[in-house]
Formats: structure tokens, C-alpha cells, sequence
């Protein structure tokens, strides 16, 4: 995936998760927890989004690596 | 010929507006069908109905405001069936009802959004119109027909408003809060900011419901407080080694864990679990946890999650993932808001260390757990960091004392440390 393509899969969960949210205005180191206001259930949610439409497992150790917008960048992108 | 009627859905209701009919004169309905929408101080909710026939008459049109009691349809040749659900639904009283807990006092996982600092971009000019608060999809505007009727009788184009249904549909609220607007000044963003499926809630309206729910447990209930901190290193190993192996989709939250103990905690001391009616206690017909959501928007609602000790963990967790969608959508439904029997709050990893509850009225007890957090504890005579959380009891002290109270916690406590057996 691009960067770009990784960017509008997250923005596509993020806005079924948090219909309400703009992540479009995210900075990229933002924690999306905090700026977004996801609970557990949401964080897991995306998580969850993330691996049915990347394919990629996604082990729990690996989700702090996913609480900013160029950490899944990055994660999806090596 | 069975009427059906406005249904109480907590202490604190006084009328709901009909939004949506979902039956239609010559269906026949059963029990536990789901007949209408109702938007509440809490939300749009999905009315079942408790007895079965054939519907002769709808009595109250889409859009009307009514007071509880009030009825809705009469049904032909209905004999009520033995309630499968609390009759408190089935049989609305103008007073009492086990109800949707909001519970202040406490932020389950969400603070009360603070509208985000975010620069107007520069692509959008701050309209004169009042602002979305929601993107507004691009392509025709779907408009819900009851919010198209009101929109009609006060002169508003609906189709030019940005709605803030699902998919950017104009409901019944966004009719309401143009008409508001249009008349006043605009209306804080915040309270905008919940999008429901269907009409959806005011958070101003919400927060007044709260506030005479709460009110009058402060004023009536003899609180009495107690608190425990629970190491959790066995629960949390236990289900890192679970949800190893699962995809994200099937893996479980620690929350289920707590759910789950409290709700086996509460066989052990049934006195904790039921009502405060009347001047006795009046035991809950099964463990029946209303779990504290937190809304988008501001709010919260603890809908039930019916017999929460012999569900699952899996049971629990999908349980739990439907309602909270539920919640925040809009599609509760009437037997949920109305059966908890005991609340219990999860502040979730980003909230504060502990909670103390406030009792939702006509309960006993709500326990809450703080935020999960790694600390120092002593573990067979040597300081070790252990994930750690905060339990508290709120408890009705006309119904029971603090002895009680802490045989529960310890129940808790003990079984979460056998986390496979939960």
C-alpha cells in the first residue's frame, strides 16, 4: 500500500469508529486516542479494520505502534 | 383489546416523542417485537412491545410529543403473554422503573468532548449557516420523514441543511436545531456533535435527565463508600496469552474480565443486586449489569446486559461491542434501558485512577473500576510493579452495609485472580 492509500483506509474506519470526528485536520504524531477521543473499544475497532482489509496480523505488542497517524504509516508501509 | 401504551424508561421520563411506527394497523406482533422508535432525553429507543395480537389502531402519528402512559395503538384479541422481559416495560407507571442509568460522576473511557481547537481550514469558510458538525456527504441529501414533515410545518428546506444521521441524514434533531437557530442564536457545537441514527439526543436534555436522576439519589440515598485495589498481573497474562492467538476481531477486552467477576461476584452477595422500592429491597429477577457508555456529544446511558454472569467472555465482549455502537447510534432498546439491576463503570485506560459512583436510583449499588495501571505492590515481601486497578462500591445503606459491601469486592478481587475460570 502507499502512503497515501494507507492514510484513506484509516480516515474510511476512523469514520465509521468516530462518525463525528475530523481526522482529515490529525497531525501526524497526534495520538488519534486523544485527539479523537477512542476509547478501548474503538482503538480495538480500528485495529480490527486495519488487519481485515490489510491482511496483516496485527499482535497486541504491536499497538503502540499504532496510536499515531505515521506510526500506521509506517507500520504498513515496511 | 389490549392497549399499548408510552413506556416509562426510568425515573426521570416524563413523555418521548413517537419518531417512527415500525408496525402498521392488521400486523400482528408478538412479544418482545420491536413496534416503534421513541426519542427520549436519552435517545432515540427502540420500544418493544409485551403483548401479542393483531394491531387495530395507531393512536399517536410520527412526530408527536406524549406523555408516559399515554396510549400509542390498541391491538385486537391480545392476551398479555407472561412477561418474558420486565413488566416494569410492559406495564408503564408515571414513577418508577429500574432505568437507564446515566451516571455523572463518572467518564466510562470519554471525557465529555471538548470541542478539538482545530483551525477552520482555510478551504472552508465558516458558513452563516449553522455549522455542521458532521461533513456532509457529497450527492443528494437523505432526509427521514418525520424530520421532512416537522421541516414542512415550520418552513424549513430540508434538503439544504447538513444533516447528521448516518450517512449525513437530515433528522428530526437537525430540523429542530435549524428551527432553533434560525430563532435564537446558534446553538453550542457541542451539543451537535452526537450523531444518532434516528432523531437522536439532546445533550441538553440528557443532562437535565441526569441531573434529576442524580439529584434525587443524592437527596434520598444514604450512600456508603468503600474501595479496594486489585492486582490484575494474573488476569492480564491471561488474556495477552488469549488473544495471542485470536485476530484483532476476536480478541477481548480487560473490561470483559471485570464485567464478567463483578457479575460472579454478585451471585455470592445477591443483597447488592436489585432495587430500593418502596422502603425494602426488592431483589433483581437475574444479574442484570447496566454497563455506564459514555456518548459522543456528552452523556451517558447503562443499559443492561441481561444475565451477565452466565454469559461468555465472548458473549460478553460481542455484548458489549454491539451496545456501545447501539448507544451512541441510537438503537437501544426500551428492555435494555430498563432492567439493570446494578451498574458498573470501566474508565478504560485513559481515565482517571478510581471512581466513586453515584447510585442510580431505584438501585443499590454501582461499582467502577479506574484505569488499569502498572505500579508498585508487594508481592511476597518484595516491591514489584504489577498492573493494578481500582475498585470502588457505592452503596444504598438502607439496603445493606459496609460488611456486605466488602464481602462483594473481595468476590471480585478473588476472581480475577483465576481468570480462566471466569
Amino acid at each position: 500500500m502507499t502512503d497515501a492509500e494507507i492514510r484513506a483506509l484509516v480516515f474510511d474506519l476512523l469514520a465509521e469508529i468516530a462518525p463525528e470526528a475530523e481526522p482529515q485536520t490529525l497531525g501526524g504524531e497526534e495520538d488519534l486516542r486523544e485527539a479523537l477521543d477512542l476509547d478501548s473499544m474503538d482503538f480495538l475497532n480500528l485495529v480490527g479494520g486495519l488487519h481485515r482489509r490489510s491482511g496483516r496480523d496485527i499482535p497486541e505488542a504491536d499497538y503502540p505502534k499504532l496510536f499515531t497517524l505515521d506510526g500506521i504509516v509506517a507500520y504498513f508501509s515496511a | 383489546m389490549t392497549e399499548f401504551r408510552m413506556p416509562s424508561l426510568g425515573a426521570d421520563m416524563e413523555s418521548g416523542t413517537l419518531v417512527e411506527w415500525r408496525i402498521k394497523p392488521g400486523d400482528r406482533v408478538g412479544s418482545g417485537d420491536v413496534v416503534a422508535v421513541v426519542e427520549t432525553q436519552k435517545g432515540a429507543i427502540e420500544v418493544e412491545i409485551f403483548e401479542s395480537g393483531v394491531v387495530t389502531e395507531l393512536c399517536v402519528r410520527e412526530g408527536e410529543e406524549v406523555p408516559v402512559g399515554a396510549v400509542l395503538a390498541r391491538l385486537n384479541g391480545a392476551a398479555a403473554e407472561p412477561a418474558a422481559v420486565e413488566p416494569a416495560v410492559a406495564e408503564p407507571t408515571p414513577v418508577e422503573a429500574p432505568a437507564a442509568a446515566p451516571v455523572p460522576a463518572l467518564a466510562p473511557e470519554r471525557r465529555p468532548p471538548e470541542p478539538k481547537p482545530s483551525e477552520p481550514k482555510p478551504s472552508e469558510p465558516k458558513p452563516s449557516e449553522p455549522p455542521p458538525p458532521v461533513a456532509a456527504p457529497t450527492g443528494r441529501v437523505k432526509v427521514t420523514p418525520v424530520a421532512r414533515r416537522r421541516a414542512a410545518e415550520r418552513g424549513i428546506d430540508p434538503d439544504r441543511l447538513t444533516g447528521t444521521g448516518v450517512e449525513g441524514s437530515v433528522t428530526l434533531a437537525d430540523v429542530e436545531a435549524a428551527d432553533a437557530e434560525a430563532a435564537a442564536v446558534p446553538a453550542a457545537p457541542a451539543e451537535r456533535t452526537a450523531a444518532p441514527r434516528r432523531g437522536g439526543f439532546d445533550a441538553a436534555e440528557m443532562r437535565r435527565a441526569i441531573a434529576a436522576a442524580m439529584s434525587r439519589s443524592k437527596r434520598e440515598i444514604p450512600h456508603y463508600y468503600l474501595a479496594q485495589t486489585i492486582d490484575l498481573g494474573r488476569a492480564l497474562a491471561w488474556l495477552a496469552e488469549h488473544n495471542a492467538a485470536r485476530t484483532p476481531d476476536r480478541r477481548l477486552l480487560p473490561a470483559v474480565l471485570l464485567l464478567k467477576a463483578a457479575a460472579l461476584a454478585l451471585r455470592e452477595v445477591p443483597q447488592l443486586n436489585g432495587f430500593w422500592e418502596e422502603g425494602a429491597f426488592r431483589p433483581g429477577p437475574g444479574i442484570h449489569v447496566g454497563w455506564a457508555i459514555a456518548l459522543r456529544g456528552g452523556g451517558l446511558v447503562a443499559p443492561a446486559i441481561r444475565d451477565t454472569d452466565s454469559r461468555s467472555l465472548d458473549e460478553l465482549m460481542e455484548a458489549l461491542r454491539d451496545l456501545v455502537a447501539r448507544a451512541r447510534s441510537g438503537g437501544l432498546r426500551s428492555s435494555e434501558l430498563a432492567s439493570p439491576t446494578i451498574t458498573v463503570t470501566s474508565l478504560g485506560d485513559r481515565g482517571a485512577a478510581s471512581v466513586l459512583g453515584v447510585i442510580y436510583p431505584p438501585q443499590v449499588a454501582i461499582l467502577g473500576f479506574g484505569r488499569i495501571a502498572e505500579r508498585p505492590w508487594v508481592v511476597e515481601g518484595a516491591v514489584v510493579p504489577r498492573p493494578l486497578v481500582d475498585l470502588s462500591l457505592s452503596g444504598d445503606h438502607r439496603a445493606g452495609d459496609g460488611h456486605q459491601g466488602g464481602l462483594l469486592l473481595a468476590a471480585v478481587e478473588r476472581l480475577l485472580q483465576e481468570p480462566d475460570k471466569l
